[in-house]
């Protein structure tokens, strides 16, 4: 599984920034059927949590009516140098993790 | 599939022998400006570029020409940065990655995608950059050839053809891949399918126009790999010939095999001076 997150390098403290994070998934929404007629079992992010130094900053359940290869934005005041770190479960049980750093200076 | 298009053509004759025989007063020239106007494209003239020439990004939303402009939000980079890590990946007996010969890849790899397809001396055909790692998984890594269409072939083409990205295409034609480039282009006039149409009838005649809710583009494959809506996922510039094959409903032609590399070869030459997209966000 590949994913991106993406967070300013730099930033001022008490700064609103903008994360983004983009995880290559087939999110199978359980609705559809192979070619042999079988019915594609359902399996896609159910669980994505974003921690800021260890402190849960976003959570997002997320659902067949998300579209393959989910793209979240969301903001957050940049408060200490550290990382971001998202972890995320699907429905096969697979974990992902990513994370990017953030420097806060003033 | 072959033999419906031989049996559709067969009917077509029979008809115009009909056609003949109740209008048996109809001089010969008026005779002859049917035939001219019932064969379709003709190609023997060389054929010539769209004028002027336009990136399928051109057809699409702003939305979506957004999209792919946006680095992060461009899903097509997924499989570009996939591609940077298999690169610097050992495969195969020989434990050598790609980076083991190439080295940086924005350096060594930078223009390489827009003279493809290419023939290769050695193996003595035309291959595309997914020829091209696999011949060199083959002869340097020692290891298996990836599948056509798979992710991981998927996410070196990307990552390959996107250091190329704002170059123009530049394929030249010469004694090497001429014979493949004239069967390219006859691929490309050919009516084919129950449709009965040619890639011309759409992308030369009617570009710019309708198909149902698409804008017709002009099939340039200088974004390729591209980030398809439709199909949630990357894919390659011969699974979207096979979108087309499907659509006319003609014999859907394996990835990677001869009549859809030559076809490529063409399109390259057809698009030259377009810019390098990759990887392109499309419908």
């Amino acid at each position: 599984m590949v994913a991106r997150v993406q967070v300013p390098q730099q930033v001022k403290r008490g700064e609103l920034i903008e994360v983004r994070i983009a995880i290559q998934h087939v999110m199978e929404t359980g609705f559809r059927y192979d070619d042999r007629g079988r019915a594609i079992p359902k399996n896609v992010i159910n669980t994505l949590v974003a921690r800021y130094n260890d402190t849960e900053i976003f959570r997002a359940e997320l659902g067949s009516g998300i579209a393959a290869n989910p793209f979240l934005q969301f903001y957050t005041v940049a408060e200490a140098s550290g990382e971001i770190e998202f972890s995320w479960v699907d429905d096969a049980g697979e974990k992902g993790t990513e994370h990017a750093a953030i420097s806060v200076v003033g | 599939m072959r033999g419906e298009g031989l049996t559709a053509d067969s009917s077509y004759v029979r008809s115009l022998g009909l056609f003949i025989g109740v209008h048996r007063r109809l001089s010969a020239v008026s005779f002859l400006l049917l035939l001219m106007f019932a064969g379709g494209p003709a190609p023997a003239a060389e054929p010539q570029r769209p004028q002027p020439l336009k990136s399928g990004g051109e057809f699409s939303s702003s939305e979506l020409r957004a999209l792919q402009a946006d680095d992060f939000g461009n899903p097509g980079m997924l499989w570009v940065v996939r591609g940077e890590k298999l690169w610097g990946e050992a495969a195969g007996r020989n434990g050598k990655s790609c980076a083991a010969c190439h080295g940086d890849a924005r350096q060594s790899m930078k223009g390489i995608a827009t003279h493809y397809p290419k023939v290769d001396p050695g193996a003595a055909r035309l291959v595309n950059l997914e020829g091209r790692v696999n011949l060199c998984r083959e002869r340097h890594q020692g290891a298996e050839p990836l599948q056509y269409e798979s992710e991981e072939l998927l996410g070196l083409t990307a990552y390959v053809a996107h250091q190329s990205r704002g170059m123009p295409v530049d394929v030249t034609i010469d004694l090497q891949n001429r014979k493949n480039y004239e069967r390219g282009r006859d691929f490309y006039y050919a009516r084919r399918g129950q449709m009965n149409l040619s890639c011309s009838h759409c992308h030369d005649r009617n570009w710019g126009g309708r198909l149902l809710g698409e804008t017709i583009s002009q099939g340039h494959g200088n974004a390729y790999p591209i980030y398809r809506l439709e199909w949630q996922t990357a894919g390659s510039l011969h699974r979207r010939f096979r979108s087309c094959l499907f659509g006319v409903r003609a014999e859907l032609l394996p990835g990677g095999s001869r009549e859809l590399l030559d076809l490529e070869l063409y399109l390259a030459w057809r698009a030259g001076g377009l810019t390098i997209e990759t990887p392109g966000v499309r419908r």
